[in-house]
């Protein structure tokens, strides 16, 4: 049964050899001038401003992670709404406590000040 | 205890307090007898022994009339399976006999001791030794108490072993020193002798115990006993000969009589106490407490009969030759002893037990007017306690002086006139003369011998000549003639409380025959509670036996006045025995070079055995040999060996390798821990990506 | 469906956890936000009372959630275990907090999350109970190593732990979904019935195990993936180290023994070699690493990795069935020998810590026994029972393990397992060898509950091992009914 599986094995060493001899021949066989422009980093087509690597409010990543957390859990609404009438009391109070446990979290997370911005 | 206790059981319930009291007085003395003093000490133990001596006259007035004797359970001591021994006392006639004896006579040695060992700590140097000296003593009495009154052979091994603990530690009191009183080793020696000899008795009962428990299945006296019909003949002899060695060693009977002449290197109270009246009387009680074994054996009878007859005689001859007041005493008491075992073992259990407590009197009494004389003597002899009348004797302390010598003696008769009195009617009483005590004792025995076993009888009979032959023989040394040395002349007389006790004693020596007079026969009657009618019968007077005893003792008192009263002899002059008898005398004095004999034929193999047990096979063979030669070489070597090619070459190659190796790997192992993520991720892919190419292409 | 139809009951203790562990964390932002002593003591009530509830369940298995979760003699044991650990860890990092200005309420609510987490693990009978619970044990130790902020070797240690964690549980779920693609199941006892039944794809029941192995190892720090180890332990604060040491072991080892025992039997001659390869390596490794450490939080690190290893060498044998209730039974006993070890030692290493992390060198240790003798004799204590030295627990237990190895026939890997504890031997005793013989004025700390913990632990490690007997025959009887 492995068998069935030979195209992708197929698949993956031609893909891999191809990435690998458009690197390997590029750099062999193409001419290298180097020029300042050539040498700047790839910004889309634009002028290149300031370092490539720039530092961002460590706050802005909190607020992400706050973001996707809750984002995330919410998703599990989705399929508990869909199958609401099947699920009855038992899924309303399963639901109930899961959002508990979220809002523990949440009512944490702003009395910590996680929420504010300065 | 409630009264209505007392009233209908007796006083039984207190037997444990003839242990208990010692016991306690020894405590007292031990944890603050240091601020008592001498005579809070003397006064303490003395009491302690007193108060056990009570108890065993209630004990008396409780069992006189009962003829079955009463057991009074104390405490569980050993419970394994079968073998269960309580801690219980048994009160019968026969142990309350010996309560008696132990407590009275040992009551009146603590009281004289409280005055001897004055002198005597004072002697040696060593005053801070009183304290020691009467904590041992009451150890004695408890050890001893527990000997007689316990219930079965084990009680009674436990109080064997602990009297023979007293003895050694009381007979190298002065541990220190020789037994003339300079620094040596002596003492000590004669203590350690006398435990080694006392092991090989111990042996014995120890071997009579277990054969005895196999077959019996139990070391209750009762029960024993109720079995004896049922046990084959040939192992209650085998019982009865083990339990004559232990009598042996410690009645001091032949051959293991050799350590009591030692032990006199003890103080004289502990030579009264223990080696004369009580402890080596142990063997006369264990024989007359198994009486059924001994009864039921008549063999073994014969030979124990035999022992104790041989014992007096040959014991008697040695005393009649020597010369040291304590030794003469020490080989009487062997002689004595042989008497009683001679007694027991022809089934005369009364007369033996009766001679046990007369002798008890007078040969207490006698050692301690022995001591009595050898302190005065000593006295005489130290000027400060001699009212220092002249300096000269400061001088003459230095020399050589041995207090004990009776040729040193002489003239002491009107000097202390107290002791002379008292100590003749100990001598009076050991010699057999008509109404002292031990006339009735000792003519009850010679009675009895005559019936069953005449070898006995003559062989008593020689030994009661002698007897009365060696105490005429001290007497006309001691007490008259002229004073011979310097200190005989400047003896003083003993305090009272040190003859007080002789006072009383003398007058127990003269009037012990009462005890059990012929046709009266208390003692007998008293001992039939014990040993039922049959063993406890009643010997009827034989006036042939008494007549001839009693003629053979004039006549000994006499040849003994005609050798030393009539010419006393002057200082330096030969003992007119030696005249007559000429080398035997030597060999008498020389105590028949039975201790020689024994370090030839046991002792020196025995050392060289030993020897070349440590110095051949132990150290030459095992030690330089084997663990030298072939152990520690051959270890060597093969160290060695395993040192330079192997441990060198292989191991260290491996060990340094491995060393170096896992030190190496660990430091390039380190490197893989680069601290970047990313390269532990790839080691976790790679740990992947092996384990599944490993099921995938296996 | 009701309340004692789903066995809420049965899993009584976790939910006051979870519960209370809720309760604390809105307590400490709104009721006590500044005193930072009446968290701890509120948890530790907290595990108490989880005891009390967990002990009682020692006797007939039961379940909850249809079957998902079995409370069985196994789980309650490791329940009891951890939550025992879980009060170690709160006396321990009571005085270490406040000293080293880490006192924070989360960090006991953490650690309540992590042992509830580590408690549906030991009960899990389903492969997404496993999941879940490895996450719920995992997420709050990954907070709890970076507890340390600001500084920069906790939080480090935090974000490594948790990149290669997800990375882990990564391969867990892969593993979870080969496994349920193989059999259709994802119960512990449907995989075996589906297995037993003939499976059109082997190979991805096979795969799938291989890759859940790696998922656990990763947790339990076995070789290849323990190389997080000695960077977290070394970076987290003390405290949470050992708590993790135990801790994550606890539940990894747990989840491991149940799914391979009750749902991989059948594969078992495809997985023993390679469990063979995993035990070796992370014996030679753990210990030959050892030895080059100077730093004692790293040393205890790799000791902590080669102690995973004699663990595994016990599982080896886990095909054979023969062999198993006594292995697991060892595993066990070895847990709770290497817990209290490892509890105590780290105590040790606590009282000698300062800020900035002085005080951790091996060097720092020297004279240490002319100083505190009492400490340092619970630290030789520990080290002889990690070395395996009678009479201590960690004696006890590697003859048990030992036991179990040979019993199973697999002469090799006992023979190996002789020989690195000889390696260990060298790093271990070097401790006690610098704490007795070198000249050195060692700063320590000496502080109530810290003091308490070493004495309460150096007592239990030598104690228990006389006991060692009772306790094995209680591990025997908890893995009874297992199978």
């Amino acid at each position: 049964m492995l068998i069935n599986y030979w195209p992708i094995a197929i698949l993956i060493a031609v893909s891999t050899f191809l990435a690998v001899a458009v690197v390997v021949f590029g750099h062999l066989i193409g001419p290298r001038r180097p020029s300042e422009r050539k040498a700047a980093p790839y910004e889309s087509g634009m002028e290149p401003i300031g370092p490539g690597t720039r530092r961002m409010p460590v706050r802005f990543y909190l607020v992400a992670v706050l973001f996707i957390l809750f984002d995330i859990e919410v998703i599990f609404l989705f399929p508990w709404a869909v199958n609401f009438r099947n699920l009855g009391v038992f899924g309303l109070i399963e639901m109930f406590v899961f959002i508990v446990i979220l809002l523990v979290g949440y009512v944490y997370a702003w009395k910590k000040g996680a929420l504010e911005w300065e | 205890m409630l009264l209505s206790e007392t009233t209908t059981s007796g006083f039984f319930n207190l037997v444990p307090w003839i242990i208990f009291f010692p016991v306690i007085g020894l405590l007292i003395n031990l944890l603050i007898g240091k601020r008592l003093g001498e005579r809070g000490i003397g006064t303490i133990a003395s009491l302690a022994s007193a108060s056990a001596f009570v108890v065993s006259v209630l004990l008396a007035v409780s069992i006189n009339g009962h003829h079955e004797a009463v057991v009074v359970q104390f405490a569980d001591w050993i419970n394994i399976g079968d073998l269960q021994i309580p801690w219980a006392f048994r009160v019968d006639t026969l142990s309350v006999t010996m309560m008696l004896v132990v407590s009275g006579v040992g009551t009146l040695i603590h009281i004289y001791a409280a005055g001897y060992m004055h002198y005597d700590v004072r002697y040696k140097g060593d005053p801070k030794s009183y304290r020691r000296f009467f904590i041992y003593l009451n150890l004695f009495i408890a050890a001893m108490m527990i000997l007689i009154s316990g219930d079965n052979y084990l009680m009674l091994f436990v109080g064997w072993e602990g009297v023979g603990l007293c003895s050694f530690l009381l007979i190298g009191f002065w541990f220190t020193k020789n037994t003339d009183g300079t620094e040596g080793t002596e003492n000590a020696l004669a203590a350690k002798k006398a435990f080694v000899v006392n092991r090989v008795g111990d042996f014995g009962f120890l071997m009579a115990m277990f054969l005895t428990f196999w077959a019996f299945g139990s070391l209750q006296f009762d029960a024993v006993f109720a079995q004896v019909d049922q046990v084959q003949e040939d192992v209650i002899i085998a019982i009865t000969l083990f339990m004559l060695l232990g009598v042996a060693g410690k009645s001091a009977q032949i051959p293991l009589y050799v350590w009591l002449p030692d032990a006199m290197a003890g103080p004289t109270p502990v030579s009264a106490l223990i080696h004369a009246a009580t402890m080596v009387t142990a063997g006369v009680y264990l024989i007359t407490r198994s009486f059924p074994l001994f009864s039921a054996a008549p063999e073994a009878q014969q030979i124990v009969a035999l022992v104790g007859g041989a014992t007096a005689l040959f014991s008697a001859t040695i005393a009649a030759a020597q010369f040291d007041i304590k030794k003469v005493l020490a080989y009487s008491t062997v002689s004595q002893l042989g008497f009683m075992v001679a007694a027991v073992g022809m089934g005369a259990y009364v007369a033996g037990m009766f001679h046990l407590v007369t002798h008890a009197f007078f040969k207490a009494l006698l050692f301690l007017g022995s001591g009595s004389v050898i302190l005065a003597v000593e006295r005489g002899h130290h000027p400060l306690d001699n009212g220092h009348e002249d300096d000269q004797h400061g001088e003459e302390h230095h020399e050589p002086f041995d207090p004990q010598d009776m040729r040193n003696m002489g003239g002491l008769r009107e000097k202390i006139p107290l002791t002379f009195w008292t100590y003749l009617m100990g001598v009076l009483a050991l010699s057999g003369i008509p109404i002292w005590a031990g006339f009735f004792s000792k003519d009850e025995i010679l009675t009895d011998a005559l019936h069953e076993n005449p070898t006995v009888y003559w062989l008593l009979v020689s030994a009661a000549f002698l007897t009365a032959f060696y105490m005429g023989r001290q007497v006309w040394l001691i007490f008259f003639g002229k004073a011979r040395t310097h200190a005989a002349e400047k003896a003083v007389e003993s305090p009272s409380s040190m003859t007080i006790p002789l006072i009383i004693l003398a007058g127990l020596s003269v009037l012990g025959g009462l005890l059990n007079f012929p046709g009266v026969h208390t003692f007998t009657t008293w001992l039939e509670g014990t040993l039922g009618h049959d063993f406890a019968h009643a010997t009827e007077f034989n006036f042939t036996v008494a007549g001839l005893s009693t003629f053979l003792a004039f006549t000994a008192l006499f040849i003994s006045w005609l050798l030393y009263g009539r010419n006393p002899i002057e200082v330096d002059q030969k003992d007119p025995l030696r005249r007559i008898l000429g080398p035997v005398f030597s060999w008498m004095n020389n105590k028949w070079y039975v201790d020689e004999l024994y370090a030839m034929i046991v002792i020196r193999p025995y050392q060289r055995l030993a020897r070349f047990l440590a110095e051949t096979v132990d150290w030459r063979f095992w030690h330089d040999w084997i663990h030298d030669s072939v152990i520690a070489n051959g270890f060597r070597s093969l160290t060695r060996f395993l040192a330079d090619p192997v441990d060198l070459g292989v191991i260290d190659g491996i060990a340094n390798g491995l060393a170096d190796f896992v030190q190496g790997s660990a430091a390039r192992l380190r490197v893989i821990q680069t601290g970047y993520v990313r390269n532990y991720a790839l080691s976790v892919l790679l740990g992947v990506v092996v384990i599944l190419g490993y099921l995938i292409t296996r | 469906m009701t309340v004692s139809e789903l066995g809420l009951l049965n899993i009584l203790p976790i939910l006051i956890l979870v519960v209370w562990a809720c309760v604390l964390l809105l307590l400490d932002v709104f009721v006590f936000p500044k005193r930072e002593q009446v968290t701890p003591l509120l948890s530790a009530v907290g595990l108490v009372v989880a005891l009390i509830y967990t002990i009682p369940q020692f006797g007939q298995p039961k379940e909850a959630f249809n079957g998902m979760l079995v409370i069985d003699g196994f789980a309650v044991f490791l329940n009891v275990l951890v939550l025992i650990s879980g009060l170690v860890a709160v006396a321990l990092s009571y005085d270490y907090l406040n000293r080293m200005g880490m006192a924070r309420g989360e960090y006991y609510v953490m650690m309540l999350f992590s042992i509830s987490g580590i408690m549906l693990m030991t009960s899990a009978a389903d492969l997404i109970v496993v999941f879940l619970a490895l996450e719920l044990l995992s997420i709050p130790l990954y907070i709890l190593a970076a507890f340390g902020r600001p500084k920069m070797e906790s939080e480090e240690a935090g974000i490594k732990y948790f990149l290669l964690g997800a990375f882990a549980g990564g391969f867990v779920l892969y593993g979870i979904a080969l496994v349920y693609g193989a059999t259709g199941q994802t119960g512990l006892t449907g995989i075996v019935e589906a297995a037993s039944g003939g499976l059109e794809n082997p190979v991805f029941l096979l795969v799938g195990a291989a890759l859940i192995l790696v998922g656990l190892g990763f947790k339990v720090a076995a070789v290849p993936f323990h190389m997080w180890t000695p960077d977290v332990y070394e970076g987290a604060p003390t405290s949470v180290t050992a708590f993790m040491a135990v801790g994550a072991k606890v539940g990894g080892f747990a989840a491991l023994l149940r799914v391979f025992m009750i749902a991989f039997p059948s594969i078992s001659v495809d997985i023993t070699p390679v469990l063979w390869g995993l035990t070796a390596a992370t014996l030679i490794v753990g210990n030959v690493l050892a030895v080059a450490q100077r730093n004692i939080k790293r040393l205890l690190a790799y000791s902590s990795i080669s102690h995973a290893g004699f663990i595994l060498m016990a599982f080896v044998t886990y095909g054979d069935a023969s062999v198993r209730p006594e292995a697991t039974a060892a595993v066990l006993f070895y847990m709770v020998a290497f817990a209290i070890t490892s509890f105590g030692s780290w105590a040790v290493v606590i009282a000698l810590e300062h800020a900035e992390d002085r005080g951790l060198e091996l060097e720092d240790y020297a004279g240490l026994g002319r100083k505190r003798p009492a400490l340092a004799l619970a630290m030789a204590i520990f080290m002889f029972s990690f070395t395996g030295v009678p009479p201590t627990m960690g004696f006890a237990g590697k003859l048990y393990i030992f036991r179990a190895v040979i019993q199973g026939e697999y002469y090799g890997l006992a023979v190996l397992g002789v020989i690195v504890s000889v390696i260990s031997a060298y790093y271990y005793l070097r401790v006690v060898v610098v704490m007795y013989m070198r000249e050195g004025d060692p700063e320590t700390h000496s502080e109530g509950w810290l003091n308490l913990t070493t004495a309460v632990t150096a007592v239990g490690t030598v104690v228990l091992f006389i006991f060692s007997a009772p306790l094995f025959d209680w591990a025997a009887q908890a893995v009874l009914r297992m199978f």
